[in-house]
């Protein structure tokens, strides 16, 4: 088992971790565009904005160890290593997907990467996380879940449900709350009665839990390998809040009516690729010339992403009812 | 041959998972210190221990969504909902999770969960407790459900839910835990699903049932018999997967079909089990395909009125005097 160690990051490291940011940004920007030629359908909701806290994460994860998410799931899925070309072809609805087509944008699985969903029912897989945890605890399994979720889902009962059964049942599960301020066009103020520290709502159930800036993918990165490496120490649950903001609207059918510009433009600066960006320069990690690189190497990325998504056939209608049953 | 209780006909294949796959573990209200709600685990937790005989907070979606998860990881989870009624706490992870995620991951995960519990009315419970959801259920692609009337069918399709990789709802009906009957001694002893059995050959008319009310179409067929009229009783056993061709096959050779259940007729799945009687067997009947279901009124508690609301033989032998003349 690899344990990491909240040590000195590597500068080849850090490229990575600014090249996997810039590679979810040019896919959502690059989904964005197929949207509106008709090429998405359903909902899409577009991580732009909260990269860090995908890529963060994942770099202090095992392989075994399990990811559950919301819809906005396109980042933790591209995060985790799942193959761009797959997930692409999935929002197309191309038999090429993740889910040969069966799942779009709200529902990308990959069994291979212990990546158990894309769930679009909110609060609905929290559940789901508790029970993952069991299986790893009963099967003497050395594996944690990690379960992503967002601040809306902290107003429905499967949320109290499963802290609590996490807490009595000592589960090793990270709870990642991404407090991007908004469920749709709800402010948390005005939908959320526990308070400005959201993360201290996980104290009534006795789970340790912290608050962290969600734009800043190294303090991501350090707050996910000790919350991980409590979880695995002691088999219990953990609480990490990372506060976040979402640069786009909800959906792609959302025209942002509850909130002004200025608090956009606010938030602007805190752009987390931005930022990433200054600090590689600032401290002679990297140059912009490389900075360019790692650009076009995403741009690459997405490119043939999206070329193989395009060209791959629709899912045959002959298999329009398997799997259904197992 | 061992005669049982429908009761012990379910503990005894419980305990036979049990003790042969180690992956076997049972959740639910008061399963374990209290010997379950019914009485149907009782002593499993001396003798399988806390980690395998888990009792949980009343926390229907979250325990029941934790087993979805845990069957999801490797587990052959069983969880107990005390009753029926209390599914619909846990409807969003049966339905939108364990009946979902194997086709929506692209046959990448399934769900081998089995959810026993207990529906039925005519116990004075009134209106909140005395519901029979199975048919519900049973319109929901990805589940199975089973409806067991006898111990041998209790044993044998629990035994065959312990090989099924999908989820399944495993539906005792509350007044039914004290039917006796016969059980084959043969351990390889199984029932197939999606296959109706007749419980009393008959050449003039077909009853069909579920559940208990395959117990008042037997009751009504032997009312029938003193007015020289021969009826055939078949037990569905399984509402998903739907065995119809047993039912044309009978309904052909009598000519007349009724069918029996105790939920609200009103939408009840018997009228869509008549719908494909007729369309299937038209050229054949002598008269329209009944439909027989509870009276459309949530259930009273005083005795006098709640035996107004649920099916009766008495019921059934007006109907067939009123349609057929018989
Ligand atoms: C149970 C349920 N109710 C309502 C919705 C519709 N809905 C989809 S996303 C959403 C907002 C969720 O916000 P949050 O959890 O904060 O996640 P975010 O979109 O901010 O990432 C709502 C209300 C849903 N999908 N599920
Ligand atoms: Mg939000």
């Amino acid at each position: 088992m690899q344990v990491l160690e909240k040590t000195e990051i590597q500068p080849s490291e850090l490229l990575n971790l600014y090249r996997d940011m810039k590679i979810i940004r040019l896919f959502e920007e690059k989904c964005s565009q197929l949207y509106m030629q008709g090429k998405i359908r359903g909902f899409l909701h577009l991580y732009i904005g909260e990269e860090a806290i995908a890529v963060g994460l994942a770099s202090a994860l095992n392989e075994d160890d399990h990811i559950i998410t919301h819809y906005r799931d396109h980042g933790h899925a591209l995060a985790r290593g799942l193959e761009p070309r797959a997930i692409m072809a999935e929002l197309c609805g191309k038999a090429t997907g993740t889910s040969f087509g069966r799942g779009g944008s709200m529902h990308i699985f990959d069994a291979s990467k212990n990546f158990a969903g894309g769930h679009a029912i909110v609060g609905g897989h929290l559940p789901l996380a508790a029970g993952l945890a069991l299986a790893a605890k009963q099967l003497n399994e050395d594996r944690i879940v990690v379960c992503f979720f967002g601040d809306g889902a902290l107003n429905q009962g499967e949320f109290h449900e499963t802290m609590n059964l996490a807490s009595v049942w000592k589960l090793p599960v990270l709870f990642f709350l991404e407090n991007n301020f908004y469920g749709m066009g709800s402010h948390i103020d005005r939908t959320f009665a526990g308070g400005s520290k959201v993360h201290t709502i996980a104290d009534r159930y006795k789970i340790p839990n912290s608050r962290i800036d969600g734009m800043d993918v190294l303090a991501v990165r350090e707050a996910s390998i000790d919350a991980i490496a409590k979880i695995r120490k002691t088999s219990k649950p953990y609480l990490l809040e990372a506060v976040t903001y979402r640069f786009q609207g909800h959906s792609m059918a959302d025209p942002v009516t509850y909130r002004d510009r200025d608090e956009v433009d606010k938030w602007r600066p805190r752009d987390p690729i931005a930022l990433l960006k200054e600090m590689l320069l600032e401290a002679g990690h990297a140059s912009e010339k490389l900075i360019g690189r790692l650009d076009e190497e995403a741009n690459l990325t997405v490119e043939d992403a999206t070329q193989f998504a395009e060209s791959s056939p629709d899912p045959d209608p002959n298999d329009l009812t398997k799997n259904i049953y197992a | 041959m061992a005669e049982l209780t429908l009761r012990d006909a379910i503990s005894l294949g419980l305990r036979e998972a049990m003790d042969n796959d180690p992956r076997v573990i049972i959740m639910g209200e008061d399963v374990g210190a209290y010997n379950g709600a019914y009485v149907v685990t009782k002593g499993f937790l001396e003798e399988y221990g806390e980690s395998r005989i888990i009792d949980t907070p009343i926390s229907e979606a979250g325990f029941v969504g934790a087993g979805i998860g845990a069957a999801m990881a490797g587990l052959k989870p069983v969880v107990e909902i005390m009753t029926i009624n209390f599914s619909l706490m846990a409807s969003d992870q049966i339905i939108n999770n364990a009946a979902k995620i194997h086709y929506m991951s692209g046959g990448q995960y399934s769900a081998p969960i089995i959810i026993r519990t207990v529906t039925g009315g005519g116990a004075g419970l009134a209106a909140t407790h005395s519901q029979s959801f199975e048919g519900f259920y049973a319109t929901i692609p990805g589940l199975k459900v089973l409806t067991p009337a006898f111990p041998d069918d209790a044993l044998g399709l629990l035994r065959t839910a312990f090989k099924d990789n999908n989820p399944i709802l495993y539906c005792e009906h509350a007044l039914l835990y004290n039917v006796r009957g016969e059980i084959p001694d043969d351990s390889s002893f199984e029932v197939p699903f999606g296959k109706a059995k007749t419980r009393r050959n008959g050449s003039d008319i077909t009853l069909v049932g579920y559940g208990r009310s395959v117990h008042t179409a037997l009751l009504a067929a032997e009312k029938l018999q003193e007015r020289n009229v021969d009826a055939e009783v078949i037990d569905l056993r399984t509402l998903r997967p739907l065995d119809i061709q047993t039912l044309i096959e009978s309904t052909q050779k009598t000519h007349r079909c009724v069918v029996i259940e105790e939920t609200w007729a009103t939408g009840g799945f018997g009228s869509y089990v008549a719908y494909e009687i007729q369309k299937n067997a038209f050229d054949d009947l002598d008269g329209p395909v009944l439909h027989i279901g509870g009276l459309d009124v949530p259930a009273p508690y005083a005795r006098n009125l709640e035996i107004m609301t649920i099916p009766n033989e008495q019921w059934i032998l007006d109907a067939v005097e009123k349609e057929f003349g018989l």
